[in-house]
């Protein structure tokens, strides 16, 4: 192989090294240099057409579009010279004499390049006297609304549809400005899995989503960084909240799981994050057997001295852990049941689809058949999946049983009622959790930091997006605390903490932190990753 | 006037069998010699054909004015598929030339394509025509089936081994199926949008591949240049701009046509002796010397020689010779309005400067022309046509704004009149003067 040559360049004054071929959008960004652009995305093919990113090379007559032109060596390119910035100026003139200047009512206000654009460079006042050409909205199917008033051209969602949803349904229809996109006849976005992305990349408010439509104003929303939990990939997401509710699932740039993208069964499985019938406060049986609510540092000492007592005769705990929590939470429940003594059996319940689905320009992206988060955590922890692949069924009693978020909404009513001791630790209180002895509140994991391990072993971390019930608190804490009581070193005093105690107990974990994950996240240890313990893919 | 009108100054070359029917058919076209140059230029090397076009001094006929030899010696034998390309697609407002040349030699074009073929290695020439041509499309395709009947298309051309398919595609209507990488585009069945370049044709052209692609009026003078020698056809026109060109006349004068003359004719030699000076005794207001998309000329700039240089150095382009005559009756505004309508509606939207600025332009002129207009308006025509200018892929932005902001410079007066006036002065001021 040829090694590739090095070019050097300036950039409105400042140096760039970049190897050969590198676009000047892309080298402007090395040195922290954002041109204005409208078409050019990163991840997908460059029309070069909406001619916001033409700069000046010094000693070529035209400006040129930096998102197709490459750097050559000893080229002085320059963004803010007159005759780029008023080019800018102009064109985003264009864009405004059939845009309808509708902002008040349009819901990518607040986070739409062309507001962003003309504000920072614009004219200050139109000189469009005529009237405006009217196009209307188009419903393209799937969640996907269209605006062709708003649309700016750029061609993105039809690029994207072809080059990564594999799906060839959008297209420009008509010629100069009567162009619109159009699906193909009555083909629309119906039965896409990957449509939804077309919303996030269009860079004004012509893609909307039916969903978010007119739910939120985008400075009204708090985001945090995520991960999706419906499947097993892992998609690196936004949670976008209003009033403590969730109104929305943007995906966050991951290069090693899911670029730009997620898919559309992720991005519309919140609402259950928003339910309000949540458990408000520990609940305790009392000596009339009833449930009663209590402060939580009378039901920690309650629920030691139960355990205490159940644990002298080591009678072996079932553990059911949901794959929607985190892995400390998981880690700590097994930890517990370890320390109790006995022989322990640790299981989870996971709905799995019929098939992958995988994303056609992006592989390394799939909707995976396990549709939860965290399967691969409780299977190196030493979990084992039961029931259907409607993550029903294959529970049965046990004398001790410690169930971590699982709903149990699917078992009898009369589930554990015959166990000796049961620790529910959750946010529903169904039938089946009625039957506890100790109720206990737990955030979920949009309320929490924490962290899944997805299909291929990457620990993620997930930050907290919700405020959550007052009394609830991550199950990892309740359990940390429980653990300490009954000897097993201090409680973790953070997420961070109770990680590095799995790390103690798991070589998958050892030697991570939550500072090496960073915002890509880490790969479980190598050894462990090929071993015996589940390489298998799901 | 029997057509086509034939004036004694005329040097017919490639229009020397217009108006005879017989030169439609192989047999018709092999008895005035054709297919000789074909067979002549079979036994020279690629390298030589291309030597003799360099030599002759050949330019682009499509409005550019490239030079023909050069672009040809761009392809190497490389091991890769070559395709050669006619732009038969003439959809400039204003153009007719290549039009009558398939309607009366259609052989004349098949012959300079498959030397042209023959000459950059091509086994494929695409002839892309406008899909209004019918007639045009019929008589070529008759020509073409006749020529793989005889051998001369297809396998083994001319008993040579070579094979040199020709296919002739018609396009859908699309103006901007004129530009050349629009043309590939359309072609192979994509939307008509020009492509960015780099990659230029002949690195990555047609199917990806190198590919040429010249206009009809060029490769129909390929046959003669091989018979004649490069020399022979130096002997016509200027030192800069060699050889002959049809001159498409259309518009307010007597005779309006095709005629051919060598390169440096004189334009107002050719407006007022060739096609007769200005219809109905009236005066000249504006000539548009090379197709609807180049600047405007007044009639007091008309004294110039119709080269490439001369025609540039008066601030204009020769571009196609398709040569629009206006009397002092018309009314400018409307004409410019007309055109940039024409634009608005070619447009193929991919560029926002050229999708939002040949409409705005439109609506602005249509605006001064029904008294509507404001003397800003003015101003901001000439600034939003420069926001156009040099900012978009391919130059059909330009061509909108060229000609608004050359009649707003030489025609102000007129402008003035329908801004302040309401009205169009135009036909008022030619009855005065004509008085």
């Amino acid at each position: 192989m040829s090694e590739v040559k090095t070019v050097n360049c300036t950039i409105d004054g400042k140096p760039v090294s970049v190897p050969e071929g590198t676009r000047i959008i892309e080298a402007a960004e090395q040195v922290g240099l954002g041109i204005a652009h409208y078409c050019y995305h990163p991840s997908l093919s460059a029309p070069a057409m909406c001619r916001m990113c033409l700069v000046e090379v010094q000693g070529v007559p035209k400006l040129q579009p930096a998102c197709v032109t490459p750097v050559m060596e000893g080229n002085v390119i320059l963004t803010e010279s007159d005759k780029a910035r008023e080019a800018r100026q102009g064109t985003l003139e264009f864009y405004l004499v059939n845009h309808p200047l509708d902002c008040p009512v349009c819901d990518a206000a607040g986070e739409c390049k062309l507001q962003d654009f003309v504000h920072a460079e614009g004219r200050k006042h139109g000189r469009s006297l005529e009237p405006k050409r009217v196009l209307g909205q188009d419903d393209f199917g799937g969640d996907v609304l269209y605006d062709g008033d708003r649309c700016i051209m750029c061609t993105r969602c039809v690029r994207f549809m072809r080059e990564i949803a594999g799906n060839d349904v959008l297209g420009v229809v008509q010629r100069g400005n009567r162009s619109v996109i159009d699906t193909f006849f009555e083909q629309g976005l119906d039965d896409d899995l990957w449509a939804g992305n077309i919303v996030d990349i269009c860079p004004v408010g012509a893609l909307l989503s039916k969903d978010f439509l007119h739910k939120a104003r985008a400075w009204d929303l708090d985001g945090a960084p995520s991960i999706c939990a419906n499947c097993s990939q892992g998609c690196n997401i936004r949670i976008d909240t209003r009033d403590n509710l969730v109104q929305r699932f943007k995906p966050r740039l991951n290069p090693d799981v899911n670029s730009y993208w997620m898919c559309d069964y992720g991005r519309f499985r919140y609402e259950w994050m928003n339910h309000g019938d949540r458990i408000e406060a520990p609940l305790v049986r009392d000596a009339a057997g009833k449930l009663a609510a209590s402060g939580w540092s009378q039901a920690i000492n309650a629920l030691l001295a139960a355990v205490e007592a159940t644990a002298a005769g080591k009678p072996g705990v079932t553990v059911v852990a949901s794959p929607y929590h985190a892995t400390e939470d998981a880690g700590l429940a097994a930890r517990t049941a370890a320390v109790i003594g006995g022989s322990t059996k640790l299981v989870y319940r996971s709905p799995m689809a019929a098939t992958e689905e995988p994303c056609p320009g992006f592989p390394k992206l799939a909707r995976r058949r396990e549709l939860s988060a965290n399967g691969r955590a409780l299977e190196i922890m030493g979990f084992e999946r039961v029931g259907d692949d409607a993550g029903k069924g294959g529970l049965n009693s046990a004398k001790v049983l410690i169930v971590v978020g699982d709903e149990l909404g699917d078992l009898p009513e009369n589930f554990g009622a015959d166990a000796e001791l049961f620790i529910y630790i959750g946010h529903t209180l169904t039938a089946a959790a009625r039957n506890a002895h100790f109720v206990l509140p737990a955030t979920t994991y949009g309320e929490m930091e924490g962290t899944f391990v997805n299909f291929e072993g990457r620990v993620q971390r997930f930050w907290p997006a919700l405020q959550p019930p007052p009394l609830a608190r991550p199950a990892w804490q309740i359990l940390g605390v429980l653990l300490a009581g009954l000897g097993d070193g201090d409680a973790p005093a953070s997420a961070g903490s109770a990680f590095l105690k799995l790390g103690e107990l798991h070589e998958a974990f050892s030697g991570l932190s939550y500072d090496m994950l960073g915002s890509r996240g880490a790969l479980i240890n190598e050894r462990v990753r090929i071993g015996a313990t589940g390489a298998e893919v799901r | 006037m029997a057509y086509p009108y034939r004036h004694p100054k005329e040097t017919r070359i490639l229009s020397e069998a217009f108006g005879d029917p017989s030169a439609r058919t192989l047999e018709g076209w092999k008895k005035r010699g054709g297919y000789k140059a074909l067979e002549a230029a079979l036994n020279m090397t690629p390298e030589e054909v291309v030597g003799v076009i360099k030599e002759s001094g050949l330019r682009g006929r499509g409005g550019a004015g490239f030079p023909t030899g050069v672009k040809w010696s761009f392809f190497k034998d490389d091991g890769k598929p070559h395709y050669f390309l006619i732009n038969a697609d003439e959809s400039e407002p204003g153009a007719f030339k290549d039009r009558e040349l398939m309607r009366w030699t259609p052989h004349q074009v098949i012959e300079g394509a498959m030397i042209g073929a023959h000459a950059i290695r091509a086994q494929h020439v695409y002839i892309y025509i406008r899909g209004e041509f019918f007639e045009p499309a019929q008589i070529l395709a008759r020509a073409i089936e006749e020529c793989y009947a005889a051998g001369i298309a297809g396998k083994n051309v001319m008993g040579t081994g070579r094979t040199i398919d020709v296919t002739l595609h018609l396009g859908a209507g699309a103006y901007i199926c004129g530009e050349e990488t629009a043309l590939m585009n359309s072609l192979e069945g994509r939307r008509g949008q020009p492509r960015i370049k780099p990659p230029y044709p002949a690195v990555s052209g047609a199917f990806g591949q190198p590919t040429n692609i010249n206009n009809v009026e060029t490769v129909c003078a390929v046959p003669h240049i091989v018979n004649n020698g490069g020399a022979w056809y130096k002997t016509f026109g200027t030192e800069k701009s060699p050889g002959t060109k049809l001159f498409n006349v259309s518009g307010h004068v007597v005779r309006r046509g095709n005629f051919e003359f060598p390169l440096g004719f004189s334009l107002k030699e050719l407006i007022y002796d060739v096609c007769g000076g200005i219809r109905d005794g009236r005066k000249l207001k504006a000539v548009i010397p090379g197709g609807s998309s180049v600047p405007i000329l007044s009639a007091d700039e008309i004294d110039i020689a119709l080269d490439y240089e001369s025609v540039a150095a008066a601030g204009t382009m020769l571009g196609t010779a398709s040569i629009i005559v206006m009397d002092d009756a018309t009314c400018m505004v409307k004409q410019v309005r007309r055109m940039v309508d024409f634009y608005a509606h070619e447009s193929c939207g991919q560029c926002t400067p050229c999708r939002e600025g040949t409409a705005w332009l439109a609506k602005i002129l249509r605006r001064i022309e029904t008294g509507q207009g404001s003397e800003a308006d003015l101003d901001a025509l000439l600034d939003i046509g420069k926001n156009m200018t040099g900012t978009t892929i391919c130059v059909l932005s330009d061509s909108a704004a060229a000609p608004t902001a050359s009649s707003i410079k030489k025609f102000r007066d007129e402008y003035l009149s329908h801004i302040r006036d309401g009205v169009c002065n135009a036909r008022a001021v030619a009855a005065g003067a004509n008085a």
